[in-house]
C-alpha cells in the first residue's frame, strides 16, 4: 500500500482537488464550480476523486486545504494542513519549476503576484478588495457579449486590431465596452481589448513597482485563456509559461505541504456521506455582534470561530447541545 | 450648577492622559466614550461623507456615542493633514443631527504650543492660570511618555510571555490607576511599581525571533480596532513588533529638520503628516535587520499614499518585504488574515534560508 495525499483548494468560483503520491505524481484530479456552497462542492469533488483512486494501491494519509474556504473545509476533512493560497501556490509552482522568478496568478475574485528568488518567496502582492481585472470580471463580460468563457481566448487571438478599453475599474471598463460595441467595433477586437485590459490592470494595480523577472509562470483559472496569455507576453516582452495543471496548482501545493508536514491522519472517502451543517450565531455580548460560525457533524459541534473575545467562546458551549 | 461632561474620541489608550489633563485644567467631569465596536464605525460611517478617511468616521462614531451617554462638551484636535478641517465638519454634522453641545476645536490653533492651548482653554475656564496649565501639561506629557515606553516593551515581548495575558492584565490595571493620577508624585509612584512588576513577568524569547516593524498613518496605527488588531495577531504568532510611531515620538520629541536629514536619500522635503516619519522608520527597520515591514493607512490618506512608492524603493534597496494595508469601514477579517498568513510564511521561509 502506497501513501497518498489529498489537496483541496476551495475558491470563491471553483473547487479543485488532487491526490498525489510521495513523488508528487498526480493520481487523481478534479475541477468543478463551487456554486456558493463549499461543503456541497467538496462532497461532489470527493465523489469524483473516489472513482479515480485505486484504493488497493493507495491510502490517503493526509489532507491539506487552501483557498478562501480553507478553514471550513479543513475542519470538515480533518486536514493536517490549512494554508493560505499564496503559500500553497508558491510551493506548488516552485516544486515543478524550481527556477521560476515570477508567478502571476489570476483567480475568480483575486489576483496576486509572487516573486521568487532561488526557490524562496521573497515578495508578494495581492489585489485590494476590488475584483477589477479578475476572472469574475471576464466571465461577466463574456456573458454580456454572448460568448462562452471557453471561447473567449481563441476569439481574442483572431483579432488584428484590439480595441482600447479602460482598465482601471470594472465599472468604467464595462461602460467603455458597451460604448465601443455600440460604436461598431468588432466582437473579436473588443474581446482582445478586454484581455489587454485585464493585463494592464494587473500590471498597474497588483504588481505595481515590483520587478518582474523571467521565467514567468502564469496560473489560476484565467491562465486557461490564451488571449490573456498573449497579452501578458506582449506586455512583459518575454515568454509566459502555463502549466497544463495551472488551475490545480494551489491544490497540488497544499497536498505537497500536507506530505511535508509529516503529520498523518486517517482519511476516508466516506466523509461525503456524513451530514455537515454550519450555523451562524450572532453573539450579543457587546455591540461588536461577532458572527460566530459553528460547524456540526451529524448534529455534533466540531468547531466554531468568529468570536473576538472570550465572551463569544462561552456562548458556543451553551449552544453545543441543541441545533 | 451641574458639572459639564467633556469627551474626546478614542485613540489607543490615550483617553487616560487626556482625562487627567482635562480634569486638571477644566472644572468638569471627563466622560470616556464607550469602547469602539463595529457599531461605532457603523454610525460614524452612516453620517460621514463616503470618501472621507476612516479616522473621521471613527471619531464621529465616538462623538455620537459619547453624546448619547451624556457628554455635553466635545474636543477635536488640529492636525497636519485634512484633520485640521475635521473639527468643523464634525461639529456641523452633529448639530445637523440635532445634538446640543459645546465644541472645543483646536483646528485653528497649534495644539503643540502651550500658549495656544492656554488661550483656547481660558475661554472655557476663566479661572485657568498659566501655572495650573503648565502643571497639567507636564503631568500629561510625562504620562504619555511613560505609557509609550511601556507599550513599546509590551509589543516586543507580549508574544513570548510564559503565561499568556499577564502583561496585558498588568497594563490594564496600571491604566486604571493612571486615570486617578492628579499629581506628579503619584504618577511617578505608579510607574515605578508597575515597571517593577512587568520586569518580573517571565519572557521566553528565542535567540533570533522574527521581527516586524509597524509603520503608517497616525490614527490607523495607533487605534488597534481600526487596524483589525494586527499587532495582536503578530504577537500571537511569536513575532517581535516594533512601532516607533506614538504621541511622544511624533509630537513631543520630534525634530523635523533632523528627519529631513535622515531621509535625504529618499526625499527632499516633508510630504506632510506622518509620511516622512514612515520613510525614516522604514529605513531604520531595514538597516537594523528586521524581517519585514507592515504599512497601514486609511483608504485615501494622501501623505501615506505618497510614501508608498518610496517604501517600494526601500524594499528593493534593502531586500526587505513590505506588506501594505488600506483600511476603510470594511470589517471582514478573512482577506486580512490571508495576507498576514502569507506574509508570515514568507518571512519565516526567508529567515530559514538565511541561516
Amino acid at each position: 500500500m502506497k501513501k497518498a495525499y489529498l489537496g483541496v483548494d476551495i475558491g470563491s468560483i471553483s473547487t479543485k482537488g488532487v491526490v498525489i503520491d510521495k513523488h508528487n505524481k498526480i493520481i487523481a484530479s478534479e475541477y468543478l464550480w463551487t456554486e456558493g456552497n463549499p461543503i456541497k462542492a467538496v462532497k461532489r469533488l470527493l465523489k469524483k476523486l473516489d472513482k479515480q483512486v485505486d484504493k488497493d494501491e493507495y491510502n490517503i494519509v493526509g489532507v491539506g486545504t487552501t483557498g478562501s474556504a480553507r478553514k471550513l473545509i479543513g475542519v470538515v476533512l480533518d486536514a493536517v494542513v490549512v494554508k493560505n493560497e499564496i503559500t500553497a501556490h508558491a510551493v506548488g509552482t516552485t516544486t515543478f519549476y524550481p527556477d521560476v522568478r515570477t508567478i502571476f496568478e489570476i483567480g475568480g475574485q483575486d489576483s496576486k503576484i509572487i516573486l521568487v528568488d532561488d526557490g524562496i518567496v521573497v515578495d508578494y502582492a495581492m489585489n485590494t478588495l476590488c475584483a477589477a481585472g479578475t476572472g469574475s470580471f471576464l466571465s461577466s463580460q463574456s456573458a454580456r457579449l454572448g460568448i462562452e468563457v471557453e471561447e473567449f481566448g481563441p476569439l481574442a487571438l483572431t483579432s488584428k486590431n484590439p480595441t482600447n478599453i479602460a482598465a482601471r475599474c470594472t465599472v468604467f471598463a464595462e461602460s467603455d465596452l458597451v460604448h465601443k460595441a455600440q460604436m461598431g467595433h468588432k466582437k473579436e477586437d473588443i474581446v482582445a481589448g478586454l484581455c489587454k485590459a485585464v493585463v494592464t490592470n494587473y500590471l498597474n494595480n497588483v504588481s505595481k513597482g515590483k520587478r518582474i523577472a523571467a521565467p514567468i509562470v502564469f496560473q489560476g483559472g484565467v491562465s486557461k485563456n490564451v488571449g490573456v496569455i498573449k497579452a501578458f507576453e506582449e506586455a512583459c516582452e518575454c515568454a509566459v509559461t502555463v502549466d497544463p495543471n495551472s488551475h490545480l496548482m494551489g491544490a497540488i501545493g497544499v497536498a505537497i505541504l500536507a506530505r511535508k508536514s509529516k503529520k498523518e491522519k486517517p482519511f476516508s472517502f466516506s466523509v461525503q456521506d456524513i451530514n455537515f451543517q454550519t450555523k451562524g450565531i450572532d453573539c450579543n455580548g457587546c455591540a461588536n455582534h461577532c458572527e460566530i460560525i459553528c460547524v456540526y457533524r451529524d448534529g455534533e459541534l466540531i468547531d466554531s470561530w468568529g468570536n473576538r473575545c472570550e465572551r463569544g467562546a462561552i456562548k458556543q458551549k451553551r449552544n453545543k447541545v441543541k441545533i | 450648577m451641574k458639572k459639564s461632561k467633556i469627551s474626546f474620541p478614542h485613540m489607543g489608550n490615550y483617553c487616560v492622559p487626556i482625562e487627567v489633563v482635562l480634569s486638571l485644567i477644566l472644572d468638569c467631569e471627563y466622560l470616556t466614550p464607550p469602547p469602539i465596536t463595529k457599531k461605532t464605525l457603523e454610525i460614524g460611517s452612516k453620517y460621514s461623507p463616503d470618501f472621507v478617511c476612516a479616522p473621521f468616521k471613527y471619531n464621529l462614531g465616538c462623538y455620537i456615542e459619547a453624546l448619547e451617554n451624556g457628554a455635553d462638551t466635545l474636543i477635536q484636535t488640529g492636525g497636519v493633514c485634512r484633520l485640521s478641517y475635521y473639527g468643523e465638519l464634525h461639529e456641523q454634522i452633529l448639530r445637523d443631527l440635532g445634538y446640543e453641545f459645546t465644541f472645543i476645536n483646536f483646528g485653528d490653533s497649534e495644539i503643540t504650543k502651550p500658549t495656544a492651548i492656554y488661550e483656547k482653554m481660558k475661554k472655557y475656564n476663566p479661572k485657568l492660570t498659566v501655572k495650573r496649565l503648565a502643571r497639567a501639561l507636564m503631568i500629561g506629557v510625562r504620562m504619555i511618555d511613560i505609557m509609550d515606553k511601556i507599550e513599546d516593551y509590551i509589543r516586543e515581548n507580549v508574544g513570548f510571555e510564559e503565561e499568556e495575558g499577564t502583561l496585558e492584565n498588568l497594563y490594564d490595571a496600571m491604566l486604571k490607576e493612571l486615570r486617578t493620577v492628579r499629581s506628579y508624585k503619584s504618577l511617578k509612584k505608579i510607574n515605578k511599581r508597575y515597571k517593577k512588576m512587568m520586569k518580573k513577568v517571565k519572557i521566553n524569547k528565542p535567540k533570533n525571533p522574527i521581527k516586524v516593524g509597524f509603520v503608517g498613518e497616525y490614527y490607523t496605527t495607533l487605534e488597534p480596532f481600526s487596524n483589525h488588531f494586527i499587532e495582536k495577531w503578530l504577537a500571537k504568532h511569536e513575532i517581535v513588533v516594533t512601532r516607533k510611531l506614538n504621541i511622544s515620538n511624533t509630537i513631543f520629541f520630534r525634530n523635523p529638520k533632523n528627519i529631513v536629514k535622515k531621509v535625504k536619500k529618499y526625499m527632499k522635503y516633508d510630504i506632510g503628516a506622518t509620511g516622512m516619519d514612515t520613510i525614516k522608520e522604514a529605513e531604520w527597520l531595514a538597516k537594523h535587520g528586521y524581517d519585514g515591514i507592515i504599512h497601514v493607512k486609511s483608504f485615501g490618506c494622501t501623505p501615506e499614499m505618497d510614501a508608498m512608492p518610496i517604501l517600494e524603493n526601500i524594499s528593493q534597496d534593502y531586500h526587505i518585504p513590505i506588506l501594505y494595508f488600506s483600511f476603510d469601514s470594511q470589517t471582514s477579517e478573512i482577506g486580512i488574515e490571508t495576507r498576514l498568513e502569507a506574509f508570515y510564511d514568507m518571512i519565516e521561509m526567508r529567515k530559514e534560508k538565511k541561516k
